[in-house]
């Protein structure tokens, strides 16, 4: 198995680059809609999850244990089976399918990041400003969530880089993202280990840069306070 | 000004005010001392409505703040409040932390908030702050601005809980001369503290509370030398020693 690793890990980029190039970039877009979409579901989730009105709290509740409850790949399933069904007239692409999954459950996860971004300003905050004066919107839209969000971004980026590896479980239904072209390659080379070297190389290679970049925006924003 | 009426307040079980009927006359200056526990901080939060109330009645300026319906934002703008951690926004300039809420809430002009905002740091000597972030203040500093704030809506009456107790010992001086220069233009103050020589020299009425209730009031002459309640003769005797 290890014979010519060398030579064939040099075959396998010569020949496929260019498909490892565009699987990266299916990968970068699927994770950039799915955190894109998922923070502002997410926002929405949270926001219910903190209103006094019962039903809307619930619910957001309910959904959130739901999709953090079952696997991801069982989620891909459903949507992915489910959602032509449910919605013929829309005509959605496969990518669009799993698109509208990732972000479902990226949503719930968001949500919970959003909480605890809100949870961790001092109360002191708020009740500072509504002795001032200001009404609990004002106090959250003025005093809370401008601190709120320095805890919020660096969780984003951390949810971004997890994402990034959760879409490879989108590959189950060939959308196009780099561990498809694994298995493209895989077929077509009949090499297994290579060609998965080479995506995992890929993979850490754009984690480990965006947890450095992640890093240094908290960094950043703890020393701005 | 304020009056509490038969005014309760429950954590739980937890029984943190039982009963106390009180009025804070304009112009008045009241410290409230007393073991910690005794539920001073909630007793202040509750002029305010920061607590609400278990039961009893709160009216500020003949309005019953614990009515349905009332507009307690619009009331809170006219009662200052400082905290023992200062709660200053960290996000906002010293300047910003300032202007917000009266340009916010009563709609004055930046310019003019600005210009008010400025005379008021003046008096309490922090001038050359302005422009600065609050992580650049001391302690002492910090809690000069979190006064200014308050002043800065125009409040008829401050409201104190402990605003000495987080700071370094060297800083408690300029902020308790503040808190002086306050009472001598006249302004009404509530202030919970443990800085007994304080509140004897600005209160004109010290309230002694214990275990929920106010055991003994009384003039500062009063209450410091000449205490009636064997649990307020107690307290004294620890903390004067
Ligand atoms: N938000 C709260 N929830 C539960 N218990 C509280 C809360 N706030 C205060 N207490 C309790 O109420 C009692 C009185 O507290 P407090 O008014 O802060 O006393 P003091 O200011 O005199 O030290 C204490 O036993 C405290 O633990
Ligand atoms: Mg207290």
């Amino acid at each position: 198995m290890f014979d010519n690793f060398g030579p064939n890990i040099a075959r396998v980029l010569e020949k496929y680059w260019g498909l490892f190039l565009q699987g990266a970039g299916y990968t970068l877009l699927l994770s950039f809609i799915t955190v894109f979409f998922g923070t502002i579901l997410g926002s929405a989730l949270a926001l219910m999850r903190r209103s006094r009105f019962k039903p809307a709290n619930a619910l957001a509740t309910g959904y959130v244990e739901l999709m953090r409850g079952t696997p991801l790949l069982l989620q891909l399933y459903f949507f992915y089976f489910m959602l032509p069904e449910l919605l013929p007239l829309l005509n959605l692409s496969k990518f669009a399918c799993v698109s509208i999954a990732l972000v479902f459950n990226s949503a719930a996860y968001v949500c919970e990041i959003v909480r605890a971004g809100i949870q961790a300003v001092d109360p002191g905050q708020t009740e500072a400003a509504r002795t001032l004066g200001l009404s609990a919107r004002q106090a959250m839209t003025r005093i809370v969530l401008p601190q709120a969000v320095k805890n919020i971004l660096p969780a984003l980026g951390n949810e971004f880089v997890t994402v990034i590896k959760e879409t490879s479980l989108a590959s189950t239904f060939f959308v196009g993202d780099l561990m498809t072209q694994y298995s493209t390659v895989r077929g077509t080379m009949f090499l297994v280990l290579e060609p998965l070297v080479v995506v995992g190389v890929i993979y850490f290679l754009l984690t480990f840069f965006l947890s450095k970049l992640v890093n240094s925006l908290e960094r950043r924003m703890k020393a701005s306070d | 000004m304020i009056e509490t009426i038969a005014l309760c307040k429950n954590f739980g079980d937890l029984e943190v005010l039982r009963g106390i009927t009180e009025t804070v006359r304009n112009g008045e200056v009241i410290s409230v001392i007393g073991p910690s526990g005794s539920g001073k901080s909630t007793f202040l939060r509750c002029l305010n409505l920061l607590e609400s109330p278990t039961s009893g009645t709160v009216v500020f300026d003949g309005v019953s703040l614990t009515d349905r319906g009332v507009d307690l934002n619009l009331h809170r703008q006219k009662m200052g409040m400082v905290f023992q951690h200062f709660n200053v926004f960290p996000h906002l300039t010293v300047l910003q932390n300032i202007t917000l809420a009266p340009v916010l809430l009563k709609k004055r002009s930046r310019p003019d908030a600005e210009a008010y905002a400025r005379e008021l740091l003046a008096r309490v000597g922090l001038s050359d702050k302005a422009q600065e972030h609050p992580r650049r203040l001391s302690g002492g500093q910090k809690q000069r601005l979190a006064i200014v704030r308050a002043l800065a809506m125009d409040p008829e009456v401050m409201l104190f809980d402990e605003p000495t107790s987080a700071l370094d010992p060297e800083m408690v001086g300029e902020v308790l001369q503040v808190i002086k220069n306050l009472v001598l233009q006249g302004m009404t103050c509530v202030i919970v503290t443990h800085e007994m020589g304080f509140a004897r020299e600005v209160s004109s009425r010290v309230l002694f509370m214990d275990e929920g209730r106010i055991e003994e009031q009384g003039s500062p002459e009063e209450l410091f030398d000449r205490p009636r309640s064997p649990r307020t003769q107690a307290f004294l005797s620890k903390v004067l020693r």
